[in-house]
């Protein structure tokens, strides 16, 4: 069964295009307009605000992996990211170590968790794997609720920010800002290697043509398998940055609707496009804070954003630039 | 006092008809989502927020007409059982042509709206809503005390799943039914309206969980969360069923539910992960569900 977002994947204009570093010149263009939004705008807005900007984006990055190049829609994300939220935050906070390892492990755990609930999850496709996704993510909830380690209803609070490598103090939010920059950099261009690889070019014939990929002697479930365990590591990394920026994880990493606003977010802005995760961030995560003030209407807001964009709106503001000047982005 | 391995057998019994409840509510939810996907190939992430739509409809009628609730387990099913027709022809029936993943990003989405809604107008504390006279109090069967609303919540549950199994299985309207599911394309060709009955099924399902609802108001408060906290265990019995699968949804949901309830008495600590450790291991063992015939 193909599982393609058929309206997402737009042809680009040259046949063979020239890549620069496996960006075609749109996409290298598009990326320099982003590393030069990341280094200006922390003297133009509140950098708290852009370092959670940011982080929805490395996550909404992540889930894109799967939905975007692999074709299977994860609804249990919220698991690796809140479950790497908690790790960094009990690390840093109980044993006071470096917050750049809390971050590390923070992502081991996401990865390690996807390997085992993807395991699990992997050999099915579509809506049965957006369920069981969803079913073991409220699985680690119902853990994390009952687990002692993770405060219950408290959650993990005044967690250290500490040092990064051991002498980069994060105390001040512009140090904090810029090793969260650079992570989300670093995990941008990760996933970017990752889909532009030999690995990256199997996992989309699988998403084109899985009976076909196997008869080419490839074991799908395997690529699906590692492909998973990258996207829930990165997730990890992504919630354990943001408890390491606002000092706190919660109960509210791990709830399912955190999962919900992950798939909205990679919606908004493009599905299975490069840049779309990221636009896609700076849309919810400023609506979310603009909204903040009038309670329950975040939630129908974003209900109402999920079915415009399902009904009139499905490549996404990335996916609708790229279709119009056909380009690929 | 008896004791049952080890446990008193008031709190033994206690808890496996409070499972029983609770397996009554996945019975009804589970099979109108099964239908719903039979049919639709959709997975009706709305089944939740319509669930507490239903137990609202009752609320509302009482509150704001004077209609009790015998009536409204009759009219609250109807009524939200429009809405959903209204939701299937204005809003679902435009995705069925495309990657059915976009049917339950809808269906969320629409949750989220709906819920949202609610949460706004009425809060999150929830409002009684009160067991009819008529069903109040409770019998002494000799080993417990047994509440009569809950009996009779597990009796209709079971009256109801069970009328639908055989409204699918031997009437004509569920053969004509199981035929469209099938292949729709063929009975089309012979005349028959398929996207009607697409619409009816969708319609179908929307009631159940508006029945359930009903059934639900006077136990749980009537609050906007209420599908919510049903929702996500309801989907793990699904898989655990097999998707799509009429009998599985029933037979797993009263199943887990009990199982659910024993885990309280024995370990209380993982009663509300057990259904989930449960679908961990029938995907080890039984990729397809325990009913399940598709892939």
């Amino acid at each position: 069964m193909s599982l393609t977002f058929e309206d997402a994947a737009v042809p680009a204009r040259a046949a063979h295009p020239t890549l620069v570093f496996g960006f075609t010149r749109s996409q290298a263009i598009a990326f320099l307009l982003m590393l030069l939004a990341v280094v200006v705008l922390p003297y133009v807005l509140y950098p708290v605000f852009l370092m959670r900007v940011l982080m929805t984006a490395l996550f909404a990055c992540a889930f894109n992996l799967m939905i975007g190049y692999v074709g299977l829609l994860s609804f249990g994300h919220a698991a690796f990211y809140g479950m790497g939220a908690y790790i960094a935050a009990w690390t840093a906070k109980t044993w006071g170590i470096d917050s750049m390892l809390a971050i590390l492990l923070g992502g081991a755990t996401g990865g390690i968790l996807g390997l085992f609930l993807g395991y699990l999850a992997i050999r099915t496709a579509g809506i049965l794997f957006a369920m069981i996704t969803l079913a073991l993510a409220q699985l680690v909830y119902f853990f994390c609720l009952e687990a002692p380690f993770t405060g219950g209803e408290d959650g993990i609070q005044q967690v250290p920010r500490g040092h990064a490598f051991g002498f980069f103090s994060l105390s001040g939010d512009m140090h904090m800002y810029w090793l969260t920059a650079g992570i989300f950099i670093a995990g941008f261009l990760l996933i970017h290697r990752v889909i532009h690889s030999p690995f990256g070019q199997v996992l989309k014939a699988i998403r084109e043509n899985e009976p076909r990929a196997t008869s080419l002697g490839y074991r799908t479930a395997n690529y699906k398998l590692v492909a998973f365990v990258i996207s829930t590591a990165l997730s990890g990394i992504a919630g354990a940055t943001t408890a390491i920026v606002f000092g706190i994880a919660t109960l509210d990493g791990v709830h399912y609707s955190r999962s919900g606003d992950v798939v909205l977010t990679t919606l908004v802005g493009g599905l299975g496009t490069v840049f779309g995760p990221v636009v896609g961030a700076v849309v919810t995560t400023s609506m979310e804070n603009y909204l903040a003030q009038f309670g329950s209407w975040v939630t129908v807001t974003q209900g109402a954003i999920f079915v415009i964009c399902v009904l009139a709106f499905r490549r996404g503001i990335i996916g609708e630039i790229a279709a119009f000047f056909r380009l690929s982005l | 006092m008896t004791m049952i391995f080890g446990v008193p057998a008031p709190l033994l019994f206690g808890q496996l008809l409070l499972g029983l409840i609770n397996g009554a509510f996945y019975a009804m939810l589970a099979l109108g989502l099964s239908i719903i996907f039979g049919m639709l190939n959709v997975i009706n992430f709305a089944h939740g927020a319509l669930f507490m739509m239903g137990a609202f409809a009752s609320w509302m009628l009482l509150n704001y007409l004077g209609i009790g609730y015998f009536p409204s387990l009759i009219l609250s099913p109807i009524i939200i059982g429009i809405l959903g027709i209204i939701m299937e022809k204005t809003l679902i029936s435009r995705l069925y042509k495309l990657n059915h993943l976009y049917g339950l990003l809808l269906t969320f989405g629409l949750a989220l709206v709906i819920e949202g809604l609610f949460r706004n107008y009425y809060g999150s504390s929830g409002m009684p809503y009160d067991i009819p006279p008529i069903l109040q109090g409770a019998t002494n069967l000799g080993f417990m005390f047994l509440p009569i609303y809950r009996a009779w919540v597990v009796l209709a549950a079971l009256v109801v799943c069970i009328a639908t199994w055989l409204i699918i299985e031997k009437t004509f309207l569920g053969a004509r039914l199981r035929a469209a599911t099938e292949n729709p394309a063929l009975v089309r060709a012979f005349g028959i309206n398929v996207p009607r009955l697409i619409t009816l099924t969708y319609g179908g399902g929307v009631a159940l969980a508006a029945f359930a609802g009903v059934l639900a108001a006077p136990i749980y408060s009537v609050n906007p969360d209420m599908g919510d906290n049903f929702i996500n265990t309801v989907f793990a019995i699904v898989v655990i069923g097999g998707m799509g699968s009429i009998l599985g949804s029933i037979v797993t949901g009263f199943g887990l539910g009990v199982i659910e309830g024993m885990t309280k008495v024995f370990y209380p600590q993982a009663s509300a992960t057990v259904i989930f450790l449960v679908m961990i291991i029938v995907l080890l063992v039984m990729p397809r569900g325990l009913f399940g015939k598709l892939a």
